[in-house]
């Protein structure tokens, strides 16, 4: 299916002036996006009534270690009453907090839990930040790509690797 | 004996209660696998749900990191291990976008049928899975019978029963084998009645009704806002269906019913799943009358191996480029790239960031599993103990790929 119309609906004033940029990548439209303007872009892309992006599909997480910004939340929408898809991006560094979609999307809930399990990114505004796979009280952020394939080296896994003085890994 | 009134009365000499926290798993046997939710109950009454994941947590994707793209697809088998052909499809569609390659027609007829086949399975399983955690053991046990019979037309096609890995990048791993279409034929044949008798057994018993009707009941637009997909949500009255409205491969040359129904209780997903499955088998009839003659492969040596192996055991050019392919895997261009499509629990994207390396910088899966079982809190709000055990059954989740 041809994005032209989609990306013709994002190229209006409202959109614009929210997103840093558009751009048609394998297929898929993609929409970057500053931290401060997220919340009020997914908000409008879901309640516009020409878009209507009402389901969300996924979030992810993503380490671009050893670049900066380092970190990048991937957002994949669908609009079942247009059949529309379409990735929003947002790049964070290490210590910058994106906030939640769940008052957008209840399904991101579980999502952001995931990411922040799995990378450390900090949902401002999550009703419920636990971990999810892992357990509470795990050390580390075992997606980051300075975390070790092995993890660390403890009592339950003598395969690990040694834990060196100063290691960002916590 | 124990005293049962242990907080007392109140002044009216009405007994006082306080509400209970019941641990459900990860050992239990209606819970499908390691999955654990605390329940807070207030007598038998539901008042808050918690679950409890990553038991079976592997690391998929941070394995899937450090493995080049062919070592990829027998990861993803073992996500949702009951539909292994549907999972490979999803991720080499996902590969092939960023490659900018297409698989000869006769593969993508080959792996559609498979992922059917895979459906009925999947949702075979569920079928008397279901019934078993209400009481019934008798629907598990036929079931069983026919679930053997795609193991074996799997096995004769793949060499494996469960985990097939039969996708490759860019096709399949080798043509049918002889012999194939008469027996597919068969089993299409016999599911069709099958599925009547099913239906016969437990659709309209009266215990199951009474178990499953008006259950853990979501409204379309709500199940769309915690992003059920698959039959939980077409069992909302939810039309969509992405073999039909984005399709992938050759899904838009086959002509297919999309099964919609209206209640989104425990009872419609289950009705849901059992008209799928006859709508599987006419997609599995299409594909065998449909397919063409040709290769099952592209012809693009770097990223797909030869087919038979006589000139790679004859010639020594031929052997080091067959030992560099499988050794260290092929570069995939920089991009990103989403793919998902129908499994049989819903949506099955995978995500793809390559960074131009023979492995992906990283892969995200989104497991529909995953996804479906979140909403186990809102349906579950406000039902009775016994309730739950129908709607975890009803939300069909294979943990392995919940746990990814």
């Amino acid at each position: 299916m041809s994005n032209q119309p989609l990306l013709e609906l994002l190229q209006r004033e409202s959109i614009q002036q929210r997103c840093e940029s558009v751009y048609e990548t394998f297929g898929m439209l993609t929409l970057t996006v500053s931290k401060e303007n997220l919340l009020a872009l997914c908000r409008l892309l879901k309640h516009d009534s020409a878009l209507q992006f009402n389901f969300l599909s996924d979030i992810c997480g993503v380490d671009h270690y050893p670049q900066t910004p380092r970190f990048e939340t991937v957002y994949h929408l669908y609009s079942i009453p247009f059949k529309y898809r379409l990735r929003i991006k947002c790049r964070l560094e290490l210590d910058e907090s994106p906030p939640s979609v769940v008052p957008v999307w209840q399904t991101a809930n579980w999502h952001e839990r995931e990411a922040y399990d799995m990378y450390g990114i900090v949902f401002v505004g999550h009703p419920d930040l636990r971990r999810i796979y892992m357990w509470e009280g795990y050390d580390g952020y075992p997606m980051r790509k300075d975390y070790p394939l092995r993890g660390y080296a403890d009592h339950y896994n003598p395969f690990g690797e040694a834990r060196s003085q100063g290691a960002e890994g916590a | 004996m124990t005293d049962i009134n242990l907080l007392g009365t109140n002044e009216a000499g009405q007994k006082l209660t306080k509400e209970l926290l019941l641990n459900l798993g990860p050992q239990h046997p209606s819970t499908h696998g390691v999955l654990r939710v605390m329940l807070e109950l207030d007598g038998e009454e539901i008042r808050g749900v918690d679950t409890v994941i990553g038991y079976l947590h592997r690391g998929t994707e941070k394995l899937a990191e450090n493995f080049t793209y062919t070592q990829i697809i027998p990861l993803t088998d073992r996500l949702d291990y009951l539909c292994a052909p549907s999972n490979n499809l999803a991720y080499v569609l996902a590969v092939e976008r960023l490659l900018e390659i297409k698989a000869p027609e006769r593969a993508q007829y080959i792996r559609v049928m498979m992922a059917e086949m895979a459906r009925i399975s999947g949702h075979l399983l569920i079928s008397g899975a279901l019934p078993l955690d209400l009481g019934a053991m008798t629907t598990l046990l036929y079931v069983m019978r026919e679930r053997e019979m795609i193991m074996d037309l799997m096995e004769m096609i793949t060499g494996a029963r469960m985990h097939t890995s039969f996708c490759r990048v860019g096709g399949v791993r080798e043509d049918l084998p002889d012999g194939f279409e008469p027996r597919c034929r068969e089993f299409c044949h016999v599911m069709k009645q099958r599925v009547d008798d099913y239906e016969r057994l437990i659709t309209e018993n009266r215990i199951f009704l009474k178990r499953t009707r008006d259950i853990g009941k979501i409204s379309g637009e709500q199940a769309i806002d915690w992003g059920l997909s698959g039959p939980c949500l077409r069992a909302s009255g939810v039309s969509w269906d992405m073999r039909r409205d984005n399709p992938y491969e050759i899904y838009d040359r086959l002509s297919f019913e999309v099964i919609v129904r209206e209640n989104g209780d425990c009872y419609d997903r289950w009705k849901c799943r059992m008209d799928e499955m006859r709508e599987s088998v006419k997609l599995i009839e299409q594909c065998l009358d449909q397919m063409p003659q040709g290769p099952v492969a592209v012809a693009m040596p770097d990223i797909a191996f030869p087919l038979n192996k006589i000139t790679v055991k004859s010639s020594m050019e031929a052997m080091i480029h067959h030992f560099e392919v499988s050794a260290y895997g092929f570069p995939v261009p920089k991009g990103e790239a989403y793919v998902s499509i129908e499994a049989p629990k819903g949506e099955l994207g995978f995500y793809i960031i390559s960074d131009g390396s023979p492995k992906p910088l990283r892969m995200k899966v989104r497991a529909p599993s995953f996804v479906n079982l979140q909403a186990l809190a809102v349906l579950a709000r406000g039902c009775y103990l016994a309730d739950v055990i129908a709607i975890i059954g009803s939300l069909d989740p294979v943990i392995a790929e919940v746990d990814k």
